[in-house]
């Protein structure tokens, strides 16, 4: 809290010293990050202060080790999953605080918001909780980065090792809006691609929270997997209560967009041998591990991959903006699309022409209970999903920036 | 055997799976009736008082070791207690106003309880699980039934059929009908009108928090968990004809049923049937179904 | 009968003086504060004042406001967004849809009174929010995003703040003007008349249900001005306008600036809209839980509100 308060403090003087009218390379001579998130709505776990929390990492992480020749400062700020808040604070931050970049973001309608006002202000938007694939098609623009993971990502990789390993007939519960419709036509695609077959599927309001009827539904259609296309307490409770009716283990579940957080609210049993996608495991390998647990020791909770993904993005724009020797928003951009990253989050990640980073995703398997030899060992990883495939191609993406 | 396309055993399922989901609809409209019958007040932090069951019952369970059975009886003890409080320190001073003050202080008591609980305990929602006794499930020939799930629809008749009882066939019930008719009349009886106000209130709080702990081995244990549930549950208060008793509870369970059937036909709009029928009930009945005009 | 909100201001403050004052200031407002925030303030400053006609006027609580601003930011966001049409053929248009939505509300509601009327209102405004949730045409949860301004009557480029700025402004007291009006019009009176003795009202031969409709109509309209506007500022609609959380904000606002005063609601909406902005930054997670005690606390100790404590004080203060 304390530092927060000095960070503010400080903010406060640079902003003095901005308004005097400083011309250097670094506007206001110093690298402003906003991180706006969700602090105390759904998505206050998966993002939220664990997502401050990484970035404030990454600025001392970066400080200690490349001794920069500018100034770094962070604000953060709540948009409470309301695009307007989201973008009147943008709007604010670069109008009048000097803020270089907005960063985290999560829920769409706020990512879209707040690029749409990065591109007219010429500000950075870094993305990572924000889930829906238009951010990078059809409203990409060329000064956001969409980070950690899209829709796409989550559901063409567990769909497709599901239904390789057998599952081939499928039924799907969708939440009755856009973005539950996208899961499941993206996921629809590569199932039919490998050789499997959707035999039926049912729209759920949302937010609902019986699935009784739904999910006796998906029993009665006989398919061998039951596909989750919906997100957060929809899927939490269509988890457990399928295991309530014994439906799971006969068919099995396929969360299309599951968190570590979601599978630590459940626990172990009713999600065991659940698979899902993942960009980032804390407890893939010592480098992973040794991040995590200093996140941990200030957290008191693992890292979802949105807040490594937020670490890691801060990071390599701090690197970016080194090697472009000036925050400038174009060159920034350019710098960062130039060099590869390469940390504990990805290994060789690019950023492509439309904005979509891409890197190494992770299919993992939930533990049974039985093999679960410490807190947050949840998963057993199956499968390396090459950068290449993880993402959508390029040559489908529907970004007018991608020359074709 | 198929009914409009649909396998009968199907329908069969939904329509118990409605009766489940419509006796929630009935302990919480029904505790929402009584506080309104005496009070005047539509209580708004009902949800709220509802997901607090829920997550004592779980606190209960995981730091104190306590189990689904002193829960079912203690939780809404304590909730109700904390109602009490309420009653006494707040909702007390505005019975001489309007009663809408009543709806927006509860409205704000709602959202002091759901940040509190957000703060403390996240939004992700934590697992209860079904108590050992009535775990595993049974095979009803048309579908699989988890026995805990027949248990919420026993417990939530013998509550909302004892509560009945207890208003329209014993003497407290006769003050508490009387109070709603002339309190004042009461009053001059000798009766202790304020206390059976209280009274009234913190009954209805902790049935909405057995509901709660009901809920909790059924669905996830999330601080958000009343206000989705809320709104729908007013819906039916008004269909039902606000005050009335037993038309609180069949509004409820008829609800679940009917809510039941429109997830096998129409799913999309299974959400938003509860208020369809809100609004075609005002329009032939503007007093509810089971309301005096 | 003289209502008590007209007395108090009859005897200290000129109301000539006050608003004039208020008016330059707030053409002034933009040289020192920031503009986009201001246009915010307005907005909701016009919602909670349209709010209040019907509240504090005719004592009906509609718990379903939010109705109305959401949907008429969506009809003007996707008129301007899609038809290309100009961003004042945007607002009204967005004004009529509200005005007729409020027609349908209205009907239904006002057979009802008290509490009955606010749970009318708000499985009303569910029903709309599960509407503009699945609709294609509003984007979902993505909301509508990428609204242009557009050029003021074709001419006037909208994108520079402060062009908007002065847009939003006439669009407020435009919708301030009208509001005061109908409050001090013959029709005001009647519906004062109606909140203080609606039986007395009846047998004096008023048709009251007309009135109560017509006070709705106006207040729904004008709600839709506000949120309009809104998706002009923004360049954006989203869910979070027409979700009931909404519909309890704006009588927040109205409560906590003063229930049937005029100026009440503006200031009350002008002051939650800076508490949220400065609460998003530094308590985080305890957002709720301070508005919800602003309503405790408002209900409590403080009914009469900002500026009705205010009029108190002066009136107390101008007897002496």
């Amino acid at each position: 809290m304390l530092d927060k308060k000095l960070l503010t403090v400080a903010c406060a003087a640079v902003f003095a010293t901005l308004s005097a009218g400083a011309q250097a390379q670094y506007s206001g001579n110093v690298v402003k990050i906003g991180v706006l998130t969700d602090l105390s709505g759904t998505y206050s776990d998966l993002a939220g202060s664990g997502a401050v929390l990484a970035t404030e990492m990454a600025i001392a992480d970066f400080i200690a080790k490349e001794k920069p020749a500018f100034k770094i400062e962070m604000v953060s700020s709540d948009h409470q999953n309301k695009a307007d808040i989201a973008a009147n604070k943008a709007r604010e931050w670069f109008e009048r605080e000097g803020v270089d970049t907005a960063t985290e973001l999560v829920t769409t309608s706020t990512a879209l918001a707040v690029m749409k006002i990065a591109k007219e202000k010429d500000r950075i938007a870094l993305i990572n909780g924000a889930a829906s694939t238009p951010i990078t098609n059809e409203q990409c623009n060329d000064v956001s980065v969409h980070y950690t993971y899209d829709t796409y990502a989550l559901s063409n990789g567990t769909a497709k090792a599901v239904t390789q390993q057998g599952g081939k007939t499928w039924f799907f519960l969708t939440a009755d809006y856009a973005f539950g419709h996208a899961l499941e036509k993206d996921a629809t695609a590569v199932i039919t691609a490998n050789g499997g077959k959707v035999l039926g599927s049912v729209a759920h309001p949302f937010p609902g929270s019986d699935f009784s009827s739904f999910l006796l539904q998906a029993q009665a259609s006989g398919a061998q997997v039951i596909g989750l296309a919906n997100a957060g307490a929809d899927t939490t409770n269509a988890i457990k209560q399928a295991a309530e009716f014994g439906i799971t283990p006969k068919q099995s579940l396929a969360g299309l967009l599951m968190f570590i957080t979601d599978v630590h609210s459940l626990g172990l049993k009713p999600t065991q041998g659940m698979y899902l996608t993942t960009g980032f495991y804390w407890d893939r390998n010592d480098e992973t591990r040794a991040w995590a647990k200093r996140f941990f020791d200030k957290q008191k909770r693992m890292p979802t991959m949105v807040q490594a993904g937020q670490y890691s993005s801060i990071y390599h724009y701090l690197e970016a903006v080194k090697a472009a020797g000036t925050d400038d928003t174009m060159k920034v951009m350019a710098a960062m699309k130039k060099a590869p990253i390469n940390d504990f989050f990805a290994k060789n990640g690019v950023i492509r022409a439309d904005g979509r980073m891409v890197h190494d995703m992770y299919l993992v398997q939930v533990k049974k209970p039985a093999d679960s030899k410490y807190p947050w060992d949840y998963y057993t990883i199956r499968q390396t999903i090459p950068a290449d495939q993880a993402f959508q191609p390029l040559s489908e993406s529907r970004c007018p920036l991608v020359k074709k | 055997m198929e009914i409009f396309g649909i396998p009968s055993a199907l329908l069969g399922s939904q329509l118990l799976i409605g009766l489940i989901n419509g006796s929630f609809y009935a302990i919480l409209s029904l505790g929402l009736a009584i506080i309104f019958g005496l009070l005047n007040i539509i209580n708004f932090a009902h949800g709220a008082q509802y997901m607090m069951g829920a997550f004592i019952a779980w606190l209960a369970l995981t730091k104190f070791g306590i189990n689904y059975w002193v829960a079912l009886i203690a939780t809404p003890i304590i909730v109700g207690a904390f109602g009490v409080l309420l009653e006494r320190t707040m909702l007390r001073k505005l019975y001489k106003l309007d009663h809408l003050y009543g709806l927006l202080l509860t409205f704000g008591i709602a959202l002091i309880i759901e940040g509190i609980f957000r703060d403390q305990f996240g939004i992700s929602g934590q697992s209860y699980d079904v108590p050992e006794l009535l775990s595993g499930g049974v095979n009803l020939g048309f579908m699989f039934l988890p026995i805990y799930r027949g248990w919420i629809i026993v417990a939530a008749l013998t509550v909302c059929f004892g509560t009945w009882f207890m208003i329209e066939r014993t003497k407290l019930g006769a003050y508490l009908r009387a109070g709603t008719e002339n309190s004042q009349m009461v009053q001059a009886l000798g009766i202790n009108v304020p206390l059976l106000i209280t009274f009234t209130y913190g009954y209805g709080v902790a049935l909405a928090a057995f509901a709660g702990v009901l809920a909790a081995p059924v669905f996830q244990v999330n601080p958000l968990m009343g206000s989705h549930l809320i709104i729908v549950v007013f819906a039916v208060v008004v269909i039902g004809g606000m005050g009335s008793i037993m038309g609180s509870i069949v509004t409820g369970l008829g609800l679940g049923l009917i809510e039941g059937l429109t997830k096998v036909f129409y799913p999309e709009a299974s959400s938003v049937i509860v208020f369809v029928i809100m609004v075609i009930v005002l329009l032939v009945r503007p007093a509810g179904l089971f309301g005096k005009a | 009968m003289r209502p008590t909100t007209l007395a108090s201001q009859s005897a200290v403050l000129n109301p000539a003086v006050l608003y004039t004052v208020l008016l330059v200031l707030g053409l002034l407002a933009p040289f020192t504060l920031y503009p986009t925030f201001l246009m915010k303030v307005l907005c909701f400053a016009l919602f909670a004042s349209a709010f209040n006609l019907l509240l504090g006027f005719a004592g009906l609580l509609s718990f379903g406001h939010a109705a109305f601003l959401g949907s008429a930011g969506y009809v003007c966001g996707l008129m301007v967004r899609d038809l290309g049409v100009t961003p004042e053929v945007g607002i009204l248009a967005g004004t009529v849809v509200a005005g007729l939505m409020g027609w349908v509300f209205g009907s239904l509601a006002i057979r009802r009174t008290g509490i009955y009327f606010a749970m009318i209102t708000l499985a009303l405004a569910q029903m709309v929010y599960f509407l503009v949730l699945q609709i294609k045409a509003t984007g979902g949860e993505d909301g509508l995003q990428g609204v242009p301004r557009g050029h003021l009557f074709g001419i006037v480029d909208l994108s520079d703040n402060m062009a908007m700025y002065y847009t939003v402004y006439a669009v407020f007291c435009l919708g301030f003007f009208i509001i005061y009006r109908t409050i001090h019009s013959p029709f005001g009176q009647i519906l004062k008349a109606i909140r203080e003795n609606e039986p007395r009202a009846i047998s004096l031969g008023y048709d009251v249900d007309k009135f109560k409709l017509l006070a709705f109509v106006i207040s729904a309209a004008l709600s839709g001005t506000a949120g309009a506007t809104k998706t002009l500022v923004f360049q954006l609609a989203s869910l979070s306008d027409v979700h009931w959380h909404m519909s309890g904000e704006v009588v927040l606002m109205t409560l906590l600036g003063g229930l049937g005063t005029i100026l009440g609601p503006a200031v009350g909406g002008a002051t939650i809209v800076t508490i949220q902005n400065q609460l998003a930054d530094s308590v985080g997670s305890w957002v709720t839980v301070i508005m919800g005690a602003i309503f405790v606390v408002c209900v409590l100790l403080f009914r009469r509100g900002i500026v009705g404590e205010i009029q108190a004080l002066l009136k107390r203060a101008g007897m002496q």
